[in-house]
């Protein structure tokens, strides 16, 4: 079991590294900026993917986490402060690394990115448990429904209001500075760290929610799953167990949103919108619900399809086609016993009705 | 002191007193049976002492304490663990992992020390698969232990709830009319079962539509109809009690 464990680990490793090599081979190298994008929506895809397809909750707000991670830090490391604070007080807060000046965006005075994280990750668990404790009382559709309608306010604040950009969005985010020689930012010489850079949180991410899903809270969360009232009988805070699953998977998706917009140097409110709540929803959904690994693999190959522009126009038509197939033919996943028997059956029809 | 102290508790569902004013008390170590007429308001007497419904009135006392409307968890960890009449397994889940659920009350690991897998965490597992093994062998589920339970047959699934009960380790378990369903060989078994988990010191309480079972294991039965309880006492005497006759034979009289 622990052997098997961390070999998926190290076949995920060597493929990040294949991947790299390959791309650089084949004089692509384009293409790991998009998969580098991939890798953090992964991140929201396999926070989603514990508190749906393990805990059972349905999140269709999820892309308002993403958002605000985004939103936030852009705020704060793109803004000048010039105006905030005196003289006096900047000195003291650059000497303790709170505030930095960016040579990228003509020398402006910006919160440090690593403070900026440290907001990011507080707001989100503070609005997480705020949505989450009258919320979670909720169940099945209910849930769901409630979470649409905080995503559509969300969504709307981040569209609306002025210090957030309104339709365009915030650009010039300062770079993301990590030990001086790299950052997360638009600077192509970084570009392979920044894939790696990327990848490295999706591999954190895995092995800290493969030791939670294997452990005594996963095995709570997947009772609460097939039924809380039995899971409260045996001892569960089944209230409180939702609560901190949906912050952990909030925060995933915040940090996510982060360095997305540190990489892209800006975020819009397409970010924040309904679809892409739908879409994370949807990619979960394929890649089997409770299963970590098969929704890695979606969310990869689905993200950096549709990144690659592979849908065209039809994009979110493709992930809402998908959710509509995946209900009725595969409901537990691609990547099951009972999908990959029926796919076998109808591959059979097929060839006998052509050999006739 | 009784470990179980239940005193007029009521609950009633719109016009239905579903539970009225009911009192009895179980001693620590003694299987109590209840019994009484379908819709009787048994099961609604368990989800009332185990949480899952509020009262409505009345009082509830474990070991001299008062449990009244706490929820279920509360009171699972305090000590009072329960099967469910129509099965209640985590159905994705193998034989093991619904077992160890059940041990959640006796082990610590939070989401940070499972997200980060620290030692103690690989330790507390260790000693918590041994104590799940031995209550399964107890129960003769070792063999089942990695079988999704979704693909066991009903009388094994009984067990394995059982197991998942016991794994809690439960100072008084509620037994939800636990030969339901089983065949006699099945039924003959559950209750030398009772009575080897009533030998380590646990006290039980039982609603059961089987009567050789009840009279069978049975120290104290409790008899419900309508809600109301209308008999109380050992077995034998139960047997001859004439309003506990009329009410499941039906009295030609009322």
């Amino acid at each position: 079991m622990n052997i098997g464990r961390r070999i998926h680990l190290l076949a995920l490793c060597i493929f990040i590294i294949a991947i790299q090599l390959l791309a650089e081979m084949s004089g692509s190298r384009y293409i790991l900026t998009q998969l580098t994008m991939t890798g953090y929506y992964t991140l929201v895809v396999l926070g989603l993917c514990l508190l749906m397809g393990y805990a059972g909750q349905v999140s269709l707000g999820h892309a308002a986490f993403f958002a605000l991670g985004g939103y936030l830090t852009a705020l704060f490391s793109s803004s000048h402060l010039d105006q905030l604070f005196t003289h006096e007080n900047i000195s003291i807060l650059r000497k303790a690394g709170i505030i930095t000046h960016h040579p990228e965006i003509n020398n402006a005075l910006c919160l440090a990115p690593i403070v900026s994280l440290g907001i990011v990750l507080f707001f989100t668990l503070i609005l997480a448990l705020i949505i989450g404790i009258p919320l979670l009382r909720l169940k099945g559709h209910y849930l769901s429904m409630a979470t649409l309608g905080f995503g559509i306010i969300v969504h709307r604040i981040f569209l609306g209001t002025k210090i957030f950009g309104e339709a365009d969005g915030i650009a010039n985010v300062a770079p993301f500075r990590i030990f001086g020689f790299f950052a997360v930012g638009g600077d192509a010489s970084h570009r392979i760290a920044n894939f790696y850079f990327a990848w490295f949180l999706v591999l954190c991410a895995i092995i800290i929610l493969r030791n939670i899903i294997n452990s005594r809270v996963g095995r709570a969360l997947r009772a609460i799953h097939d039924s809380e009232e039995a899971a409260s009988a045996m001892g569960v805070d089944v209230g409180k167990y939702k609560l901190i699953v949906f912050a952990i998977s909030a925060l995933f998706a915040a940090i996510g949103g982060f360095f997305m917009t540190h990489y892209n140097t800006g975020i819009g409110p397409s970010e924040a919108g309904i679809m892409k709540s739908v879409r994370y929803v949807a990619i979960v959904a394929v890649g089997g619900m409770a299963n970590l690994w098969g929704c890695l693999i979606m969310g990869t190959v689905l993200n950096f399809f549709s990144l690659r522009g592979f849908f065209g126009s039809y994009d979110d038509a493709v992930f809402g086609a998908l959710l509509i197939g995946i209900m009725i033919w595969a409901p537990d996943g691609l990547f099951t016993k009972e999908f990959s028997h029926k796919f076998r059956h109808f591959v059979e029809k097929i060839r006998c009705q052509f050999s006739k | 002191m009784p470990i179980l102290e239940v005193k007029n508790i009521a609950r009633s569902f719109g016009g239905l007193k579903a539970v009225d004013r009911v009192s009895f008390s179980v001693e620590g170590g003694q299987i109590k049976a209840i019994i009484g007429p379908n819709g009787a308001g048994k099961t609604t007497l368990f989800n009332l002492i185990a949480g899952i419904l509020e009262p409505h009135g009345g009082e509830v006392f474990f070991k001299g304490e008062s449990i009244y409307g706490l929820p279920p968890h509360k009171i699972a960890q305090k000590g009072i663990f329960r099967t469910f009449q129509n099965v209640q397994l985590f159905s994705r889940m193998t034989v093991l992992e619904n077992i160890l659920v059940g041990h959640h009350r006796k082990m610590q690991a939070s989401f940070f020390h499972a997200a980060f897998g620290v030692p103690a965490l690989h330790r507390e597992e260790k000693r918590a698969v041994k104590k799940v093994t031995a209550i399964a062998e107890m129960l003769n589920l070792t063999k089942h232990l990695h079988i999704q339970t979704s693909q066991l047959d009903f009388g094994t699934q009984r067990l394995v709830e059982l197991a998942r009960a016991l794994a809690g380790e439960p100072e008084l378990l509620l037994l939800d009319e636990p030969a339901a369903g089983l065949n006699i060989h099945e039924t003959s078994q559950l209750a030398s079962f009772i009575r080897q988990i009533r030998t380590s010191g646990i006290t039980i309480v039982l609603i059961e539509h089987d009567m050789s079972l009840v009279m069978d294991v049975s120290d104290e039965i409790v008899v419900l109809s309508y809600g109301k309880k209308i008999a109380e006492g050992i077995p034998s005497e139960i047997q001859k009690n004439p309003e506990v006759i009329a009410v499941y034979l039906g009295n030609e009289n009322a």
